[in-house]
């Protein structure tokens, strides 16, 4: 292994915590394999560079074209299989968010190298990479290496640990230029619909979920009281979201989102294969269920036997006193 | 227009997964298998714009023999044509991709719709991956599509909202939920696809890119701790996720 390579996504005048979770994994491997690793920032400003420095990346390499001014795969995938050529880097690492997942195995592709996507973890072993990554909704895990000389992990948010490496180091930035054609954009990004005011359950460190036991929309302000005393994200199962009372983007599980938060709190939810192939990376899960053989009960790590009628008003009222939110 | 629908042959979603002797893949013993559900949107998807817009629709699959089962079930859908691309020990996706390539290569699709994800290795890479090697243009995720002057609009979740791709076609879409709700089989359409033709062709063979050392089922520890609905237990429940997990 010669050189890791690492995707940044700049969100204002930081990185992407997606971004930095890279970083810290990029720097473990790079320590271990005694090889360097630097990054590569598209359009990217002086701050964003800058704040990969506090994750002790020294180098970044700033792409800069006016035909990224508004975000194309097909021209990101063309610029990235430029700098890694050019800095013949060989480890390339994305996080595997919504761009990530979609980048990372046209890249592979163009390089005609091995990926393994959504990965949980990634080591050394005898002078190669190590991934692991879970199968069947969640419900295994491999092991595997990649074979071809160039290789390529996209990473899955919120399991790796962005850590600030708390040193002031050099930077040094490289402008690059490079070579598009509008040939390049055969698909881009035309519009972009942010959802206000509410939090996404992929961007939130604590998750309160309400399924088929909150019994109607009408009673959904109690999962979100619960939510802001926490200062969480609202999410929901399959069964809430298919009887209308939310909308499919907080829909958590197989056929919804894969979150993996420091707190899951699920509230009227039973428990089903389907929604724990969603959530059962996260580091804390919280049930609330009035059955007490509820399957949810044996994933959990705390799980409160009552009526979320009268135990989440209680517990919002609780935490709000200790958060003050 | 020439739709083609790649479809992944999975075990069903509820399936109990255990670890079969080789250590490194799934035990298949009483397995029922079934056409990944976002493939099934994906065959939607291709029958609805052949139904307003004239042309066929090809199902693909590489697989084993076995899998002439879930091109029944594409066929009992009304596609007009099946094909198995045979790989009797599976390979990675690499493999999978490349062959799809060689496939659309000879029949020049003007769009190809897969699935946002095959549920078994859950990998969301071979839209992009096959993407590149036709050098198409794709999108992933897909939850709202419009094909309109030689272009795909779509729509597709991100963090924190939704984003709409332009696409030139011809393209690969990969279909999430929502797109729309897939027909089932009539009866009398299972009847005829049981006696319609399946073509089956020889792979082309890759080097394997990625070697699964092995698979475990994951048994992550948790707590366990059970309370009940008592004012106090809700006071310990804070304490905990306060103290303990360190989390509020
Ligand atoms: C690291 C790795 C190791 C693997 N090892 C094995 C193995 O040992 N044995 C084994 O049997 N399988 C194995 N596979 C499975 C692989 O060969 C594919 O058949 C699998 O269905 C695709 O997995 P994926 O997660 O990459 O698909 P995804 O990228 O998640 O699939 C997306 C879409 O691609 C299309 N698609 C996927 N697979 C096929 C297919 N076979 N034919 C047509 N279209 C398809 C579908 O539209 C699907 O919705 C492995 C996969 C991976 C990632
Ligand atoms: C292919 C496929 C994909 C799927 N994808 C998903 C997915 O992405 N996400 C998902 O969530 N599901 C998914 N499902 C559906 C899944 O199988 C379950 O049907 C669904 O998760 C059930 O939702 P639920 O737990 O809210 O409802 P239920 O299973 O009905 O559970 C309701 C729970 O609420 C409890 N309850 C009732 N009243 C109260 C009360 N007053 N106080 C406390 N507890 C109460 C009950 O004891 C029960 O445990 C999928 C299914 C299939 C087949």
């Amino acid at each position: 292994m010669n050189k890791i390579l690492v995707f940044l996504e700049g969100q204002n005048n930081l990185l992407k915590r997606t971004s930095c979770e890279a970083i810290s994994a990029a720097r473990s491997l790079a320590t271990a394999a005694g090889i360097p690793y630097v990054g590569i920032i598209i359009n990217g400003n002086k701050e964003q560079v800058k704040y990969a420095g506090e994750y002790g990346m020294a180098n970044v390499i700033n792409a800069k074209h006016e035909l990224m001014d508004t975000y194309s795969s097909t021209a990101a995938a063309s610029i990235l299989h430029q700098v890694i050529k050019s800095e013949n880097a060989d480890v390339i690492l994305f996080a595997g968010n919504a761009k990530g997942m979609e980048l990372a195995p046209r890249v592979a592709a163009k390089l005609e190298a091995g990926y393994m996507s959504d990965c949980v973890g990634l080591e050394i072993l005898d002078g190669n990479i190590i991934a692991k990554k879970p199968v069947y909704a969640g419900k295994a895990q491999i092991t595997a290496k990649v074979n071809s000389d160039c290789k390529v992990f996209s990473l899955r948010p919120n399991v790796f640990t962005a850590t600030k490496t708390g040193e002031a180091i050099t930077m040094t930035t490289k402008d690059y230029a490079p070579n598009l054609s509008e040939d390049d954009k055969k698909a881009f990004v035309s519009a972009l619909m942010k959802n206000e005011g509410r939090m996404d359950v992929l961007e939130a460190d604590i998750i309160v979920s309400g399924g088929r036991g909150i019994k109607g929309a009408e009673n959904y302000n109690l999962i979100e009281s619960l939510a802001s005393a926490f200062g969480a994200a609202v999410g929901a199962s399959r069964a809430v979201v298919d009887a209308g009372w939310r909308p499919h983007s907080e829909q958590v599980g197989q056929t919804g989102k894969t979150v993996s938060p420091n707190l899951y709190v699920a509230c009227g939810i039973s428990g089903a294969v389907q929604h724990l192939a969603g959530m059962s990376t996260s580091k804390i899960i919280v049930a609330i269920n009035k059955d007490k053989d509820a399957p949810i009960f044996k994933v959990c790590d705390y799980g409160v036997v009552g009526d979320l009628f009268t135990v989440v008003p209680k517990l919002a009222e609780k935490v709000k006193h200790l958060t003050g939110k | 227009m020439n739709i083609m629908v790649c479809i992944s042959r999975v075990p069903d979603t509820a399936t109990r997964i255990l670890v079969g002797p080789d250590g490194k893949t799934i035990d298949t013993q009483g397995i029922k298998y079934v056409i990944s559900p976002y493939d099934e949107y994906g065959i939607e998807e291709g029958l609805r714009l052949k139904e307003k817009n004239g042309g066929t629709v090809t199902a693909v699959t590489v697989g084993a023999e076995a899998s002439t089962d879930i091109l029944r079930t594409a066929l009992a859908m009304c596609v007009d044509k099946a094909v198995l691309i045979k790989a009797d020990i599976q390979k990675d996706s690499f493999f999978v991709a490349k062959n799809l390539a060689e496939y659309a290569k000879e029949v020049n699709p003007d769009i190809i719709f897969m699935g946002r994800q095959s549920v078994d290795y859950d990998s969301l890479q071979m839209p992009s991956m096959l993407a590149e090697f036709l050098g198409m243009p794709s999108v992933s995720v897909v939850s709202k599509l419009t094909i309109a002057d030689g272009k795909a609009t779509a729509e597709r979740d991100i963090e924190g909202g939704k984003e709409i791709v332009e696409a030139s076609l011809p393209c690969i879409i990969s279909c999430q939920k929502g797109l729309n709700e897939p027909r089932y089989p009539k009866l009398p359409d299972i009847m005829k696809a049981k006696s319609k033709p399946i073509e089956m062709r020889e792979p082309v063979q890759t080097d394997e890119k990625v070697t699964v050392l092995g698979m475990s089922i994951p048994s992550k520890q948790r707590i366990g701790r059970i309370l009940s609905d008592s004012d106090g237990d809700i006071d310990e429940l804070v304490r905990l996720l306060h103290e303990e997990s360190k989390i509020i």
